[in-house]
Parts: structure tokens; C-alpha cells; sequence
């Protein structure tokens, strides 16, 4: 594969923004009304829209509406983040609020693939360590921490938290191939091929 | 050693590997709807690509539908643009569309099966989580997002990690009133809801071949919610029967060729599986969530559990879940009153849903209780016009369900099908998330569609032998009422 510079993801820097609870769904990312809508353009501005509102209403304020948490781009969080629902809207939605990079104890399947096609790596991390960089997230809105994929650690607070991505993930990241497009194209030879010898696509005939 | 039918299928669609565990993986049938689809066409056309294959993409629409008239303009102006959009993108790139007005719509996962468009052996894929569905029919189907969505319309392909294959087999019978869905539910209260990532799930043994295809499409269709990339079932004569004669499948000696083939993509023997699970049918109970994700449920006559102390994020989810729903450990689900009843969805809005419910309703001459809202949404319009022959539409107005068009409906709501406030819907759809039918704060329960019509006569959930005794819980397979 030929690296594609600008499209290089080795690290990411920033403070972050903490989501604590496990099992935090793909509804709760974004609700299914913002589905409606024909372009993912205004989607950052709803992240976490129900949640927000519902802490709003309580005299609470969610994380991603605490002013200190502006600019934010690392997103720690705990298990299973990113569950239920396809919708690549709750990863658009994380990405055009200004999420950089996902840290967490564990991820949906098919949330953790949506960001990759996007240039957004969701990265995990032990439960304990998570639990002790949450910590040290929620006390210190300023604190910036810093995502090495390539060396797989997470510098924040002084620590150093070992954090894992696929081998695959970190070399496409690292190689600025993650656009899943324009490595698909390149093989459209060998797609026919393929094509010619699935029995459905030819009769049922031995391919 | 021999092959699971996921091996087999994934060997035979890899169009090459990339050496990094990542393959390219050709897709052999790719549903489209209007919800996950719009921004994948604008992709294409900004990079000016066709769609390669255009006859192995077949769209509907399903998400954003009103249940009370098709009449264009939608009231719902965001909807009606959504699905003009589609009109505008299967139209341009040429894309077969199973449209409102055609009369051949419905949930994408209904309509795949109906058409015969689903088939053993393939790989399915659709911007839809719940396009596992499909693996009912041996198919490997895949929930994808709107990039790959982009991603198969331009290469009929898209990236993917070999998954690992769990065999779930559960052998005996099921008791009377235990259905589809409350195997899917007690796997998934078994396993959990993380006990899946990383695999594909093999649904196999005496209670999942004695079960119809309805039936086996329900359980593929929550493989998703037990965290399991898809799931599915291996091809056998009742997947056949189900195929024979529907449009897109062969015919003639075509056919006898297609039986074969499917024939051998199910797992072998003597294959070889990352990880087996046993369950025996008769320990599963009718089962009902009573949280926010689906793990979180109990046997529909059992008490909601304890604080979970094993700890502290254990006690914090299950307390978070309790404030939510506005229930309280130990008590009983019967002590809180439904406000809503919903029977559809890709998960039991299918013909035999319909029935089983009809028919327990009819025989016991029971009611929809005094404030409870009842609406029966078919998974697609042919499973309505199905309905409708058989009369079913009637005895359920009867009963006090209203009987509505087609569409995902209130599962996920994006339609004007939604709670209000802190309802509390009894529901056969698939998630019970916070926030899920339409009201922010609005409360679901997942369940049979028995149960569910169990639930709204009753007023609160209940086991449906209950209400509806023994044997009205086993309808044949025709249904009565024909």
C-alpha cells in the first residue's frame, strides 16, 4: 500500500472529555430523529443531544457541554462504548464535535469499524486503567494527553497507560490507508474474478 | 477437519487479502434504505463513481415511513425529504427500489426474505445493524456503516476481519407460551451483551431446526444485540421450502444446482468452532427486559433482581437502569402499568407473528385493556396484504389493536410512531436503549409479541399462558383463521 501523507494518524494530543457508564449505546451517541438528516454537516453540534438535555433539566452539566471541555479531542470512556445501532452518525457525530481519538475499555464492533473508515481510533485500554485515566480526566478539564499508536501508549497525567488497536488499524492509520475507499479500487480485477466464481452470480454452475 | 458455513462463505467472497488480517470481501447482495444511505450517494457522486454492480443493490424504504396513509407529501417533511432523496439516487445510479408506491415495500429485513432475495451461501450486506436478520438463511449478513455502504456501491466490497465462530446449540423442546424471542433473550441474558464481540454466532440443535423460518430470522436478528458481528443458521429443507418459488430465486434445473450448492455451504460435521455453548429448551423461560440493554431482563414471572454488588460498575448500571424505569429491585413487572403495546419490527413483524397473536386472541375472546395504546405495524406491506386475506387485520381491531401500514415504526421511531414523556411500552422490537421508541425518557420492555399481546389484554406484563392459556399459545403453522 503507498502512504497517503496528509492522511497519516500517528498520534493525537489534547485534553479530553470523560463519558463514564458502560454500555453506552449508539442511541445515546445520537438519536435516531438526527437520522434524518441528509448530511452528516450538522450532526456535532447534537452529540449526546438527550442526554445533555435530560442533565440540563436536572441542574447537571454533561460533559460535553462543560465549557472547560471545549476543544477536547481525546474521549475516555469504559465498556463496551458504542454498542447497538450501525448508525455511522454517532461517529460522525463525535468527529465533527471534535473527538480525535476514543479510549476505552472495550467497543461496539461495528461503532470501532465505522470510526476507522473515518480516521477516528478507538483504542482500548485495561479496566482499570481506564478507570484511573477517567479520574484523572474528570479532575483536570486542562490536562492533555497524548494517543501513541505507534508506540501504543497513552501519556496523561504523568502515566503511561498501555493501549491497544489492531496491528491492521495502526498500520493503515499510520500509512494514512484507513480511507477504505481508495484501497477497495484498486482491485477491481480481481473483484470480477471473484464475481465469476460465486455459484449464484453464474447459474448455480460449479465456478 | 471440516468448515463452518462462515468459513466456507468468507473463503469463497475474499477477494484478497491485505496480509494485515483485513480482507476485501465481496458482497453478494446489498440492501439500501433511506436512513444510512443518502450521505453514501453524495460520497459517490463527489468522487464521480458509479455504482459497479447496480443488480446486486436493491433498495426500500422502511425507517422514516408513516403507518397511517403513504400519501406524498409526508406531513414529516424531513421524512418525505429522505425519501425523495432515495427516489433521486436509485433513479440516477440504477438501483432497483422496492418503493412505497410500488406496493412492494417494507423493513429491509421483511422484504430481503419475502423477494427471495436473501439466499444461502451469499454475503449480505446493508447500513443496518440488524441485517443479520439474513443469516436465518445460511447468509452471512453484515451491519455496516454509511462509508462502507459507500464503500460496496462503488466496489461491491467492502474491508472486514475474519470473526470467530461460537456454536450455540440448544437441544430438547421449549415449553409451551417460550418463543423465538425469548431464546434470543435468554442467550443473551446468558452470554451478555459483550459476550459476542469478536464472533459470528452458529445458532444450531433440536430447538432451532424445529423452528420456522420466522422464527430462526428472529433469533439471527438479535445476534447483533448479544454483541456478535452477525449470526446465522445452516440451510436445511425448511430453508428450501421457504425459498421455493419466490421471485429472484431459481427455477428449474437452476434450482436443483442451487440446492446442492446450499446444501454444502452448511457447516460441516466435523467442523471446527472457536467456542461451543450448550443450552438445553427447556430451561428457557418466557423472558421480559426490564432495563436499558438486554441483558437486563428476567423470566416474565420472576422478580426484577437485586442490586448487582459484584461491583461497582455492576451496582452503577443496574442502578442507573432502575432510576431510569422507574422500577425498584424485587417487585414484580405486573405492578407497573403499560401505556403502549407494539407488535412489528425486523425482529416479529412478520406473518406468523401476527397469527400467533390473532389466534390467542380470537380463542380466548380477550381485549385490549381500558388506556392502553395497541398498534400491530407489519414488517412490510405483502405481510399486511397477507394479513388482510387471512383476516387476522380484523380480529385484531377486534381486540383493540389499531392496524397499521408498514415500517420500522415505533421500534426506533425516526417515523411519527413514538412514546410520549415516561411511557412504558411493552414491545416486541429489539432494544430497550434510553431514549430508543421516540421519547427521550420514554421506557421500553422487549418481549414476544405473545407476550406483548399478553401485556396490553392485562394491562401489565404477564406470563401469556396466563391470559391466553396453554394451548392458545400453539397455534399450527397455517394459523386458524385462514
Amino acid at each position: 500500500m503507498t502512504s497517503n501523507l496528509d492522511a497519516r494518524i500517528t498520534a493525537v494530543t489534547g485534553s479530553t472529555v470523560v463519558i463514564e457508564g458502560n454500555d453506552i449505546d449508539t442511541d445515546r451517541i445520537i438519536p435516531a430523529r438526527f437520522l434524518k438528516h441528509l448530511t452528516f454537516d450538522a450532526l456535532g453540534d447534537h452529540v449526546f443531544e438527550d442526554d445533555r438535555k435530560q442533565d440540563r433539566a436536572r441542574g447537571v452539566t454533561h460533559p460535553f457541554d462543560e465549557e472547560a471541555r471545549r476543544g477536547a479531542s481525546i474521549l475516555l470512556t469504559a465498556k463496551n462504548f458504542g454498542c447497538g445501532s450501525s448508525r455511522e452518525h454517532a461517529a460522525q457525530a463525535l468527529y465533527r464535535w471534535g473527538v480525535r481519538a476514543v479510549v476505552g475499555e472495550s467497543f461496539g464492533e461495528i461503532f470501532r469499524g465505522n470510526c476507522g473508515t473515518i480516521g477516528l481510533p478507538c483504542l482500548t485500554i485495561s479496566a482499570e486503567d481506564a478507570k484511573a485515566a477517567r479520574a484523572i480526566g474528570a479532575a483536570d478539564p486542562a490536562a492533555v494527553g497524548e494517543v501513541d499508536l505507534e508506540k501504543g501508549v497513552f501519556v496523561f497525567g504523568g502515566r503511561e497507560f498501555p493501549v491497544e488497536i489492531s496491528q491492521s488499524l495502526r498500520d493503515a492509520f499510520a500509512a494514512g490507508t484507513w480511507d477504505t475507499l481508495t484501497e477497495l479500487l484498486k482491485s477491481a480485477d480481481d473483484v470480477a474474478g471473484t464475481a465469476a466464481r460465486l455459484p449464484y452470480l453464474n447459474g448455480f454452475h460449479a465456478g | 477437519m471440516g468448515s463452518t458455513l462462515y468459513d466456507k462463505v468468507f473463503d469463497l467472497h475474499t477477494v484478497r487479502s491485505y496480509g494485515d488480517g483485513r480482507c476485501q470481501l465481496f458482497i453478494g447482495l446489498h440492501l439500501v434504505h433511506e436512513a444510512t444511505s443518502p450521505q453514501a450517494f453524495a460520497m459517490l457522486r463527489e468522487r464521480g463513481l458509479p455504482v459497479l454492480m447496480p443488480e446486486r443493490n436493491v433498495a426500500t424504504a422502511d425507517h422514516v415511513i408513516p403507518t397511517d396513509t403513504i400519501a406524498r407529501p409526508f406531513l414529516d417533511q424531513l421524512g418525505e425529504d429522505m425519501l425523495t432523496r432515495l427516489e433521486e439516487n436509485t433513479t440516477n445510479f440504477g438501483l432497483r427500489f422496492l418503493s412505497p408506491g410500488s406496493g412492494e415495500y417494507g423493513i429491509v429485513h421483511v422484504v430481503g426474505p419475502e423477494q427471495g432475495l436473501t439466499q444461502p451461501g451469499m454475503t449480505i450486506a446493508c447500513g443496518d445493524s440488524h441485517t443479520s436478520t439474513h443469516g436465518a438463511f445460511g447468509a452471512v449478513a453484515l451491519g455496516i456503516g454509511t462509508s462502507q455502504v459507500r464503500d460496496v456501491l462503488a466496489t461491491q466490497t467492502v474491508t472486514m476481519n475474519r470473526l470467530k465462530v461460537r456454536r450455540i446449540q440448544i437441544d430438547g423442546e421449549l415449553n409451551p407460551g417460550v418463543t423465538a424471542k425469548d431464546v434470543i433473550l435468554h442467550i443473551i441474558h446468558e452470554l451478555g451483551v459483550v459476550g459476542g464481540v469478536g464472533y459470528a454466532y452458529e445458532f444450531a440443535g433440536e430447538v432451532i431446526e424445529a423452528m420456522s423460518m420466522d422464527e430462526r430470522m428472529t433469533i439471527c436478528n438479535m445476534a447483533v444485540e448479544g454483541g456478535a458481528r452477525c449470526g446465522y443458521v445452516n440451510p436445511d429443507e425448511k430453508t428450501f421450502e421457504f425459498l421455493k418459488g419466490r421471485p429472484a430465486v431459481p427455477t428449474g434445473e437452476a434450482w436443483d444446482r442451487a440446492v446442492t450448492w446450499w446444501k454444502w455451504v452448511a457447516s460441516d460435521a466435523d467442523a471446527e468452532y472457536d467456542d461451543v455453548v450448550l443450552m438445553r429448551g427447556a430451561d428457557i423461560r418466557p423472558m421480559v427486559t426490564w432495563g436499558i440493554n438486554l441483558e437486563q431482563s428476567v423470566p416474565i414471572d420472576g422478580l426484577l433482581p437485586q442490586i448487582d454488588e459484584t461491583s461497582p460498575e455492576a451496582a452503577a448500571s443496574f442502578a442507573e437502569a432502575y432510576d431510569y424505569m422507574g422500577m425498584k429491585p424485587g417487585t414484580s413487572l405486573s405492578e407497573y402499568p403499560i401505556d403502549v403495546a407494539f407488535i412489528g419490527s425486523c425482529t416479529n413483524g412478520r406473518v406468523s407473528d401476527f397469527v400467533e397473536v390473532a389466534t390467542a386472541l380470537e380463542r380466548s375472546g380477550a381485549h385490549v385493556a381500558p388506556g392502553v395504546r395497541a398498534l400491530a405495524v407489519p414488517g412490510s406491506n405483502a405481510v399486511r396484504e397477507e394479513l388482510i386475506r387471512r383476516g387476522i387485520d380484523k380480529v385484531l381491531e377486534k381486540a383493540g389493536f389499531e392496524f397499521r401500514l408498514a415500517g420500522c415504526s415505533m421500534c426506533l421511531a425516526m417515523n411519527p410512531d413514538k412514546l410520549v414523556g415516561q411511557e412504558l411500552a411493552a414491545s416486541s422490537s429489539n432494544r430497550n436503549f434510553k431514549g430508543r421508541q421516540g421519547s427521550p425518557t420514554g421506557r421500553t420492555m422487549i418481549l414476544s409479541p405473545l407476550a406483548v399481546a399478553a401485556a396490553a389484554v392485562n394491562g401489565s406484563v404477564c406470563d401469556p399462558t396466563s391470559v391466553f392459556g396453554q394451548a392458545v399459545t400453539t397455534p399450527d403453522s397455517e394459523g386458524v383463521l385462514a
